[in-house]
């Protein structure tokens, strides 16, 4: 829709102060979603020529905060690498079609911070961290796991910028499973549950979503039994951590993260055993 | 800095303001067919390609097309009219109604054909509840968009006078799928101003002053309208052909707010963005009063009163209590009839608040035109309406207007599903529009249509069935209060509908209601697909189900023992209409239809391991047309080329009447549609037509039709006999010609006699029907399902619906219409719900928050038409839009019970609750939890 108070639109190439009112301007598709009467200048980020996906030197993945959708779709249909699926299995857990695909970048979804994110899903689960730039230019990284703070909230400064995420390269090793359950039929996520399996050192981790307000991702040394895994999310994810919203009663979303992180469980681990 | 696009081969290059969105950028610039449904990015209708890539252009930043090229609907066909093959499919299928929605689903097909084979092929094609996740219907249920990409060919081109009862396609067709139908916004109308309203934060609250000031200082604000500009007269919103029928409780603008949403004021500006800011500046002191948002609290003694300043003269059945009206009555003891029965079940049922949800938003353009005879301007009010002639009654009464002096115009309409009987927005439109005498443009955003607009009467339902051991029904008694709002437009009708058929449909000797119509301080309810029967159809058929099982019988046969009888009279506990009988009854054939299903099914087969599975029916009956007169003219004219003009009042938003409208035109006088041009859905083409609601668009003006054009055969060989002497008996019609005994005389040669002879009236024939008296239609929704215990989803396996709609006049648009009806009923069974805060504020005023059913959530309906034609209907057809809603949500909740045990008595049932109902009668049972 129209953004009728917004009178301005800025390169954010040019580095110009950040002023109140401003928002930067990544694919559109969710600043244009909403009415933004408090916004009154767009930040456009769509000419700082960054390159949206690329393999580093050192085996990382580093995907920019520009990064469309659907770029990192077709990036990850060509990725050679155990957890590439990943990529299109969070991709098609949005509730968006693939023509906001087209337009709505990695750094927008994750800059939303919302429970529901699957690009926040995928960059927690493969253990991602986030380049974030204030306005001074200095630079900060922090986990993807620690930048989403709570629904709608993160760690992110007025007028910083996310730069890029970063997946390392012993992720992209890793053996993945992914569960998702939503309300509706191709719906937005209700619960979004990934395994990770690392074939280094046989380490699993389980990433909780959707049903949380905001990512945990359980490490353990070693996959962990059926009552480990219950035990391990009990003490992690507290009582209020479970979100309640419109699009799932929370005792719902509690039971089908522990339902769908034990499926994760014995999909990483052959037939559930260890 | 200079901006170019390029937009279906044409050059542009005005600068898009800031924060505009390619959607408006490319309206402004006439291209009209790029649609706002939702203005959020969820439903679609505004997808283009932009360098050949689809995106919902209502998020695209318009200055990032700097330098691109666009193509919208309207560039998809080759350069010399041939049509894409996409849009030639969606003809040949029809994959359309309203076909607001068309545009999108075109650009997206198109989109994914020109993918398939290339390098970013990822299958979409083949995976059509992925491809279109991005693409909302609401009139079809998507079978119909299905098949259009699957390239099935429905349509038929049938010979001259033989149309009535064939699959003719949709007339406005070729327009909707090159973007060039003309919707209620889809004008350019010069010196246009644009209003947006102020609305109220508070559920109750009187205004002691409002301060327009800084918003008329707002550069290009013409005008802050207040409830000190606003006529004293009230009125309700609701359209009926007597406006008695509803309280009169509504001020154009009011100095007391009864909602959160409620309009305020209205400001008028050059711009949207100037309206706004105005909107933003105005500055008003609430004095806050109680609220109440709970019917049952609002009855109470002591709760606050809502129209505490009006009485019985406004037509409010007790003030006091907040009833805006309120039915008694009982025939026969129902305590007589319970202490017969071996069996009595009592329960109360709730069903949600639903939004309409028709993807085209309410609004009107209000403008001024010249008068034909030259005696100045007259008012135009062209809106998003299913009842033109009511609006300009309406607008008439509130200004003092002369019928002369207003006209009253739909363009084609995006989906109505009762939402649009009502005039939301042209009462305040006109206001501005007399006092600026300017054309002034009312659209409401998605949002608005949520807090600003109608829903579906929430229901309440007390029931208390009682059989005996045989499965003879004694006594039905229900209390039902529903909630409408804190306006009554409608309030009284519905509740007044809801309790008619769905006790008349079942033999009891003793029945009894109480029902309430309640204010409360939540927005508005008001007309919705089937008019308060399915509500109350929900308890009825869960209740039947229930006693069924509880007495041990089949509930199909429990059904059948009880059901009204085609020379039964129609008895409800406070009477029966004298002109509502069974004027043909296929409700036998219905039940046989599910009894068929579930012998032959064998869907269980596929059921993942684990799961449950059930099946259920449920059955509802409805009036062919509303009660107490629903008129309608038509008239049929030769024209000078042979061809015929048809003119008729009703409006079309995707009904398909138009269509059947032509054929039995068609039908009549011997000729092929295509000789017929329709006019419609304007005050000044017919005397007059209440309007397209209560199913009456084959059923009330399909008969004007059809007495018009029967009529204008009639005078046509009584003509030609005269003109040529041979005797009238041996004179017949045909598409070009009337054969008078061998001789052919065209009918352009008759035209020419005629206006030679002076007796031009011999070549036109009038048509009226009062929509009395009427007859029933019938249906049976039939589900089988599957559940997952583990997470609540459930999967449709097998969808059946029988409908009795008489002669079926046109099989594929019925057909779409059952498959509609179907899809909208799922939805409000299975996830939408308007919620509201403990304010009465509505907190899913987007499509994103409330879900409106997707390809992915909805299952094929295998439909059947039962054998029966009607006497009352023209040409043997009934009524057939609303009632197919009305059976799903109990057909459903039947299944579930048949799967799980566990009866559902509020709608909607969302997995997440169908799961914790299930866990918890685990913990009730003791089973070990997983």
């Amino acid at each position: 829709m129209d953004l009728n108070t917004v009178l301005d639109i800025r390169d954010a190439s040019r580095h110009e102060p950040w002023r109140p009112g401003d928002a930067w301007l990544g694919g559109g598709t969710y600043l244009f979603s909403e009415p933004q009467p408090h916004l009154r200048r767009l930040i456009d980020l769509s000419r700082m020529g960054w390159e949206p996906v690329q393999i580093l030197p050192d085996g990382s993945l580093e995907i920019a905060a520009t990064c469309t959708i659907a770029q990192l779709s077709r990036f990850g249909r060509t990725l050679d690498a155990q957890a590439a699926p990943l990529i299109e299995q969070c991709c098609r857990a949005f509730l968006a079609s693939f023509k906001i695909w087209n337009m709505a970048t990695v750094g927008g979804n994750l800059c939303n911070g919302l429970p529901a994110g699957p690009m926040i899903s995928l960059t927690a689960a493969l253990d991602g961290e986030c380049l974030l730039q204030a306005q001074d230019g200095a630079h900060r990284r922090v986990k993807v796991a620690d930048f989403v703070t709570g629904a709608g909230r993160k760690d992110l400064a007025e007028g910083e910028m996310l730069r890029s995420v970063t997946i390392p390269a012993r992720s992209l090793r890793c053996r993945t499973a992914f569960m998702q359950v939503s309300l509706y039929g191709l719906g937005r996520s209700a619960a979004l549950v990934i395994g990770t399996l690392d074939p280094a050192d046989g380490s699993f981790a389980v990433t909780i979503t959707a049903a949380t307000t905001r990512p945990f991702r359980l490490w353990f040394a070693l996959p962990p039994d059926r009552a480990e895994l219950r035990t391990a999310i009990t003490t992690a994810v507290g009582d209020g951590d479970w979100f309640d919203d419109i699009h799932g009663l929370p005792e719902w979303r509690r039971h089908m993260a522990f339902h769908l992180a034990e499926q994760v469980r014995r999909e990483l681990t052959l037939d559930g055993a260890r | 800095m200079s901006f170019h696009v390029q937009v279906n081969d044409q050059p542009f290059d005005a600068e898009p303001r800031a924060g505009q969105c390619l959607r408006t950028y490319l309206r402004e610039r006439g291209w009209f067919g790029v649609k706002k449904g939702c203005d959020a990015g969820d439903c679609g209708a505004c997808t283009v390609h932009v360098d050949g890539e689809p995106v919902h252009s209502c998020l695209y930043p318009a200055v990032r097309a700097e330098g691109r090229s666009v193509t919208t609907v309207e560039g998809l066909a080759a350069k010399d009219g041939e049509l894409h093959p996409v849009q030639q499919k969606f003809l040949d299928a029809q994959g359309f109604q309203c076909g607001f929605c068309t545009a999108g689903f075109l650009m997206t097909t198109a989109a994914l054909e020109a993918e398939r084979g290339t390098a970013h092929d990822d299958g979409k094609l083949d995976d059509l509840p992925r491809a279109f996740k991005g693409n909302l219907c609401r009139c079809t249920g998507y079978r119909a968009i299905a098949d259009a990409v699957r390239g099935v060919k429905h349509t038929e081109r049938p010979c001259a006078g033989r149309a009535v009862g064939k699959s003719l396609g949709a007339p406005a067709g070729p327009q909707v799928v090159t973007g060039t139908a003309r919707y209620t916004f889809d004008v350019d109308v010069p010196g246009l101003l644009h209003m947006k309203l102020l609305r109220s934060p508070h559920p109750h609250a009187r205004i002691l002053a409002i301060d327009t000031s800084a918003a008329l200082r707002v550069p290009g604000v013409h005008a802050a309208l207040t409830h000190e500009d606003a006529p004293a007269t009230l009125y309700s919103s609701a359209r009926h052909e007597h406006p008695t029928e509803d309280p009169d409780d509504t001020r154009v603008l009011d100095d007391v707010v009864r909602f959160v949403g409620q309009r305020v004021a209205a400001v008028v500006a050059d711009s949207e963005q100037a309206a706004e800011e105005g909107c933003r500046r105005i500055e008003v002191t609430y004095e806050q009063l109680p609220y109440v948002t709970d019917p049952e609290e609002a009855m109470r003694s002591g709760a606050p009163v809502i129209h505490a300043d009006k009485g019985p003269q406004q037509r409010i059945a007790r003030v006091e209590n907040n009833v805006a009206g309120e039915i008694h009555g009982e025939i026969g003891s129902v305590d007589d009839g319970f202490a017969e029965a071996a069996v009595v079940y009592e329960e109360t049922f709730r069903t949600q608040r639903v939004q309409h949800a028709s993807l085209e938003t309410h609004g009107c353009v209000a403008y001024f035109e010249p008068k034909e005879d030259g005696s100045g301007e007259r008012l135009t009010v062209r809106s998003s309406t299913q009842t033109p002639f009511l609006t300009r009654r309406a607008l008439c009464a509130l200004y003092d207007l002369a019928e002369d002096e207003v006209r009253v115009v739909a363009g084609r309409v995006g989906g109505g599903f009762g939402g649009k009987q009502e005039m939301l927005t042209e009462d305040i439109a006109v206001l501005a529009a007399l006092r600026l005498r300017r054309p002034v443009k009312l659209e409401y955003t998605r949002a608005e249509q949520f807090y600003g607009a109608t829903t579906r009467h929430p229901f309440t339902i007390r029931i208390k069935l009682g059989a005996r051991a045989d499965g003879t029904l004694t006594a039905i008694q229900m209390r039902v209060v529903s909630n409408t709002g804190a306006y009554g437009n409608h309030g009284p009708g519905v509740m007044f509908h809801s309790v008619g058929e769905s006790f008349a449909v079942y033999r009891a000797p003793h029945k009894k209601v109480d029902a309430y119509a309640v204010y409360t301080n939540t927005v508005p309810s008001g007309a919705f697909r089937g008019y308060g029967l399915g509500q109350v159809t929900f308890a009825v058929e869960s209740a039947m189900d229930e006693v069924a099982r509880r007495l041990g019988m089949d509930p199909l046969a429990f059904r059948e023992k009880n059901i009204i009888g085609p020379g039964d009279h129609m008895i409800t506990p406070i009477g029966h209409d004298e002109d509502l009988y069974i004027a043909s009854y296929g409700l036998d054939q219905c039940l046989s239809i599910v009894r068929d299903a579930i012998a032959q099914d064998r869907s269980t087969e596929e059921v993942p391991e684990g799961w449950l599975t059930g099946q259920g029916a449920a059955m509802a009956m409805i009036a062919t047309a509303p009660p107490n007169g629903h008129y309608a003219d038509a008239t049929v004219t030769l024209l000078a080329d042979g061809t015929y003009d048809l003119a008729v009042g009703t409006a079309e938003f995707g009904n398909g009447t138009t269509t059947v409208h032509k054929q039995i035109t068609a039908g009549a006088l011997h000729t092929t549609v295509d000789r017929i041009a329709v006019r419609q859905s304007d005050t000044d083409v017919v005397r007059h037509d209440t309007g397209a609601f209560g199913s009456a668009g084959t059923v009330v003006a399909g008969k004007a039709v059809m007495l018009a054009a029967d009529a204008l055969a009639g005078r046509l060989k009584t003509f030609a006999a005269r003109y040529t002497g041979v005797p009238r008996h041996l004179c017949t019609l045909d598409a070009e010609a009337v054969d008078c005994a061998g001789r052919q005389v065209t009918l352009k040669e008759l035209y020419e006699a005629a206006h030679v002879q002076g007796t031009q009236a011999e070549l036109t024939a009038d048509g009226y029907w009062g929509g009395s008296p009427r007859s029933v239609a019938f249906n049976a929704q039939w589900f089988r399902i599957a559940v997952d215990p583990q997470t609540g989803e459930m999967r449709i396996l097998r969808s059946v619906h029988a409908a009795d709609a008489g002669k079926v006049m046109n099989p594929l648009q019925c057909r779409g219409q059952v498959e509609g009806g179907v899809a909208q009923a799922l939805g409000a069974t299975l996830f939408e719900t308007v919620r509201l805060d403990e304010r009465g504020k509505v907190t899913t005023a987007a499509f994103r928050q409330y879900r409106l059913p997707q390809y992915a959530d909805m299952p094929r309906t295998e439909v059947h038409f039962m054998k029966t034609s009607d006497s009352t209907g023209p040409l043997g057809a009934k009524s057939m839009s609303e009632s197919p809603f009305n059976p799903v949500a109990p057909a459903f909740a039947n299944a579930l019970y048949d799967a799980t045990g566990i009866r559902f008595t509020e709608m909607p049932v969302t997995r997440d609750r169908v799961w914790l109902a299930i866990n918890q009668q685990k913990a009730r049972r003791g089973d070990s939890s997983p």
